[in-house]
């Protein structure tokens, strides 16, 4: 019980902090609207394959997910907090309020391109609902927790910036390949069971990641 | 009343394999006080982020018991209360969330109202509570570290240099919690200032060959 609870109070003690500072949400926003603007006049009025949009659609929430997912450790970092969450908090704590703030973060985020794209992409039709929002929301949650521990393990290092889409992405690959692959048949109006398969690879991948950042955050957070 | 004890056994750190300190060893039993001196660079700060568990050493072991009871680091750290120029309390949030915050993470739903009324009324920074701390001065800021450090009623206490950017009121505070700390429990106090130093039955010098 003590455990929900304090992990509770890491994620209203975070989601409070980005409502004061707006630390990510503006650079997500703006990576978003920026990045849906530039497809938009590279394509114009051109026609393009189910392939081509969903893979379009991944590619912005992975990038716009890169440029503003880290800030989780490196802004506790940059601030000299780290220590006060350590004084306080055991690392599980930490690592599961800050898994479950990028949850909502990246959730948040793949909701605003949904919409994005649905208003400025006539061909960018959804045909199965379901198909699509498991997708998304599997496609989200392992998004973010990958993007929580590898924010852990580059907090300290000087190169944030570059390290953390060249240490995302090959771990994200299986993800990108699986969700790519889903949204076309939601695009497609495949049901549900056709994309099972999909479903438990993105579960399984996800279960992988926080099963193994689980085990390995005591160490990162440690040193 | 707890009993609290600290054994360390032959610690040394390196950075970089460069030796900031070696074989250092002491022994604590409440109610009892420590300081740790030295030159700067000689590794007070380090020595006291590694009894709070809050950095590793490269080799030799501390040793928690609560009650005789030997105990792990992260059960020990609600017994531990840490003052130091490292750590830094959430600009964005007034000293009144910031003492809430840090208290619900550490206790879960419990949240002693009155005791953080109680320690920001000791400091001095009640009629402040609703200020954003980035707008307080360093001394506030040192002040407001007191009020987490011992919200919690620790049975030990680590000072890192323990009246840096206080004001003469402020360092007469922090005299009177260091005197009602050390009569009952642990005090450690990492120092340069040979008054603070004073204060504390045991020594330790960093960087003594």
């Amino acid at each position: 019980m003590s455990f929900i609870s304090s992990t509770l109070a890491v994620v209203s003690k975070d989601v409070r902090s980005e409502l004061r500072t707006r630390y990510a949400m503006n650079a997500l926003l703006m990576f978003v609207v920026t990045s849906v603007a530039t497809i938009l006049f590279a394509l114009r009025e051109d026609e393009v394959s189910t392939e081509v949009l969903s893979g379009m659609f991944w590619v912005v929430i992975f990038f716009t997910a890169m440029s503003g997912l880290s800030r989780i450790f490196v802004s506790e970092e940059e601030r000299g907090t780290t220590m006060t969450l350590k004084l306080v908090a055991s690392p599980s704590v930490v690592y599961f309020g800050k898994l479950i703030f990028n949850c909502g973060l990246t959730l948040t985020l793949s909701s605003a391109v949904t919409i994005l794209y649905l208003v400025v992409f006539p061909t960018f039709i959804i045909k199965s609902m379901v198909v699509f929002a498991s997708t998304v929301f599997l496609g989200s949650l392992g998004f973010a927790a990958t993007a929580t521990i590898i924010a852990a393990i580059i907090a300290k290092a000087n190169t944030k910036g570059t390290l953390y889409p060249v240490l995302s992405f090959p771990i994200l690959i299986p993800l990108l390949i699986t969700v790519m692959k889903s949204t076309t048949r939601a695009l497609d109006g495949e049901i549900f069971n056709e994309a099972l398969g999909e479903f438990q690879m993105l579960t399984s991948y996800l279960m992988i990641i926080i099963v193994g950042s689980y085990l390995l955050f005591d160490y990162i957070w440690k040193e | 009343m707890i009993s609290i004890s600290i054994t360390a056994n032959r610690l040394s750190k390196d950075f970089n394999q460069c030796s900031v300190f070696k074989d250092i060893s002491f022994s604590l039993s409440s109610p009892a006080s420590l300081s740790i001196t030295g030159k700067n660079g000689a590794g007070k700060s380090t020595l006291s982020k590694i009894i709070a568990g809050l950095l590793s050493s490269t080799s030799g072991s501390i040793t928690y018991s609560v009650n005789e009871k030997q105990i792990g680091i992260e059960e020990f750290k609600h017994h531990i209360g840490f003052v130091s120029p490292y750590l830094n309390l959430y600009d964005e949030f007034t000293a009144l969330e910031n003492l809430q915050y840090l208290s619900r993470i550490r206790a879960g739903a419990q949240q002693n109202h009155k005791r953080i009324k109680e320690m920001l009324t000791q400091i001095g920074l009640w009629d402040r509570r609703h200020d954003i701390v980035d707008t307080f001065s360093s001394g506030m800021k040192q002040r407001l570290k007191y009020a987490f450090a011992l919200l919690h009623n620790p049975a030990i206490l680590i000072l890192d240099e323990p009246t840096s950017n206080l004001d003469a009121e402020g360092i007469e505070v922090i005299k009177q919690i260091i005197l009602g700390q050390k009569t009952t429990n642990i005090l450690i106090i990492a120092t340069n200032d040979n008054e603070e130093a004073n204060l504390c039955a045991q020594q330790i010098q960093l960087g003594k060959i």
